[in-house]
């Protein structure tokens, strides 16, 4: 993050005039950055707008303030002649789906990520190599195999099977993320312990752990926000009402063409989106070095 | 003596989860996705051999070359956007803009589609394509007193490619912007007493150190876009028609909708085979040694 200013200590040197004419390509920069970047702000402001309000004038301007659009929070929504299950369950199971996901997650990849990072065993090059090459594999292509081992298992309609089959298509890229923790510790840490007479399990759990601890933390709040943003599984794996998950209630009431109400929508949209939100908001710096992380270790 | 079993026990502990969950949900699918591919397996899920039927099937089939054609537009065109203009947004929120908490605040509104859920965003884009008047599109047309316009039936795939391309392009602005950040500044100073313009310091400082970051992209966002879908799913659902299907949601929609397990499955095998000849080109090009390191700059 040191990498700042290209500029600030070369300004000393140039004289005004040509500060100026340097000037123009900053002013392009800035304008090229804000008009392409106030479309994005807008369609979200939109959204926060017009959950609030009965309708938008022209599209952009809201009139009517109300809190009509929020009704959905205390009583069910019709749709399609039947009523939906209610918003509660929805994210009731979100949650669960989600924080199981976050767990197995952590733990499948706090161990793994450690074993590849300092235990030596035969194979460890092999799985290595295995594991990275995963991250690029066209897991969504898979589908209809799971779909078949699912069914095998008794798990399709579980959200219990759909935790598992989303685990394994993150578990690569997070035991790779955790690996570089693990390799950022010092061996000396660990030998220190071991001198002391811990046993290796002992060393890795009392000592070692509580330093990726950040790490940890980390990537527990990524994996809890794609189980949260979580579709196409679900989508796909789960039938019942009563396991329904918010992006399906979403997606439900989207796909209802006689209800186009923008405003419970965009209402809808924003409740399921408050954690994201949230999260992102409070933890915008880490995960952005994460994702930097990842994406270059790949 | 206790100590191979000892020795053997830690890894097998701590790996144990790990490697059940990929062979689960990765190798056997793969195996079993090769399987399927040569069967006319349906609801029933009958495994009834018929040798190479399905592929023959898929040569002749009356939707093929539509399908193909979109794919391949689809993924020209939103290969394009992510990394043009994530070159662009990561050139302009990391070299031009100075002050690390603007260029901070622009790569956070850019990456707000990109933790979004995946339903949220499309409502978005929904909206903006609205075909009644209160699109965004249509509002806009209003204003000048033009008729309303169904933007999804006309002109399906521009939505698509805008959709993804606007995604994927945050992801080339995090990998583009961090390498930028890489780059020795003292080059920048350099060329800053040099009195070099603008334009020649993007030209040959910033996008020759960006080689690897650029082709890396390239192909990754190229293997992810071959097999991806949700985002169509979700926007259009390959309609009107088959005039925004891809090949990735073809095998979706003949497995999960017309339930041709053994048909979907070639079509799957058929894109997975595709992307596993380009990781491997991806692999031999990187290199495994370059892929696991850092910075790739001279």
């Amino acid at each position: 993050m040191g990498a700042t200013s290209y500029r600030a200590e070369t300004k000393r040197v140039l004289t005004p005039v040509s500060k100026r004419k340097k000037r123009i390509p900053y002013i392009i920069a800035y304008g090229v950055l804000g008009v392409t970047t106030l479309p994005v702000i807008l369609m979200y402001l939109w959204l926060l707008l017009r959950s609030f309000f009965e309708q938008m004038k022209y599209g952009f301007i809201p009139v009517h303030f109300t809190l009509e659009n929020w009704q959905f929070l205390w009583s069910s929504v019709e749709h399609g002649g039947s009523s939906l299950p209610s918003i509660w369950t929805a994210t009731w199971n979100s949650f669960v789906f989600s924080g199981t996901l976050t767990i197995l997650e952590v733990i499948i990849g706090v161990m793994a990520g450690y074993a590849l990072a300092r235990i030596e065993f035969p194979g460890r090059q092999a799985l290595m190599k295995t594991t990275l090459l995963l991250h690029a594999f066209p897991s969504i292509a898979l589908l209809i195999a799971v779909y078949y081992i699912l069914n095998f298992m008794g798990l399709f309609d579980s959200l219990f099977g759909v935790v598992l089959v989303k685990t394994a298509l993150q578990i690569p890229m997070t035991a790779w993320i955790v690996k570089g923790f693990f390799d950022d510790v010092p061996w000396d840490v660990e030998w220190a312990g071991l001198i002391d007479g811990c046993s290796r399990l002992k060393v890795w759990f009392t000592i070692v752990l509580p330093l990726i601890k950040p790490g940890i933390a980390a990537v527990s709040i990524f994996s809890f926000l794609s189980g949260w943003s979580e579709f196409l599984l679900l989508y796909t794996f789960i039938l019942s009402d009563g396991n329904v998950t918010l992006s399906s209630y979403l997606q439900r009431l989207i796909s209802d063409p006689n209800l186009v109400n923008y405003g419970l929508l965009s209402a809808v949209s924003l409740f399921y989106m408050l954690p994201v939100l949230l999260f992102f908001i409070f933890t915008q710096k880490s995960l952005m070095q994460v994702s930097v992380g990842g994406g270059k270790r790949v | 003596m206790g100590s191979v079993l000892k020795k053997w026990k830690l890894p097998a502990i701590m790996l144990g989860p790990f490697i059940v969950l990929i062979f689960l949900f990765f190798f056997l699918p793969v195996v079993l996705i090769a399987i399927l591919a040569f069967t006319s397996m349906d609801s029933a899920m009958r495994w009834d051999f018929n040798g190479l039927a399905n592929f023959q099937k898929l040569v002749t089939d009356p939707n093929i070359l539509l399908i193909v054609k979109n794919t391949v537009i689809y993924v020209g065109f939103t290969l394009l956007i992510n990394v043009f203009f994530g070159l662009v947004l990561g050139i302009l929120t990391t070299y031009f803009i100075q002050k690390e908490s603007v260029g901070l605040f622009f790569r956070t509104i850019w990456m707000l589609p990109r933790i979004s859920p995946p339903v949220v965003y499309v409502l978005l884009w929904l909206w903006f394509f609205d075909p009644s008047e209160y699109g965004v599109l249509n509002s806009l047309r209003a204003i000048f007193h033009m008729p309303p316009k169904e933007w999804l039936t006309t002109h399906p795939m521009v939505a698509v490619i805008l959709a993804n391309g606007l995604i994927g392009a945050s992801f080339g602005m995090i990998i583009f912007s961090s390498a930028i950040k890489s780059i020795p500044k003292d080059l920048f100073y350099a060329a800053n007493v040099d009195g070099a313009s603008q334009w020649s310091i993007i030209k040959d400082i910033i996008i020759p150190a960006m080689r690897w970051p650029l082709m890396f992209v390239t192909l990754w966002q190229f293997l992810s876009l071959l097999t991806s879908y949700e985002y169509i799913l979700l926007l259009t659902n390959g309609g009107p028609l088959f005039e925004s299907e891809v090949l990735a949601l073809y095998s979706y929609h003949k497995a999960f909708r017309n339930f041709e397990f053994g048909y979907g499955s070639a079509i799957s095998l058929v894109l997975v085979l595709i992307a596993l000849i380009f990781s491997f080109i991806m692999w031999k090009l990187f290199g495994m040694k370059k892929m696991m390191g850092s910075s790739r700059i001279e």
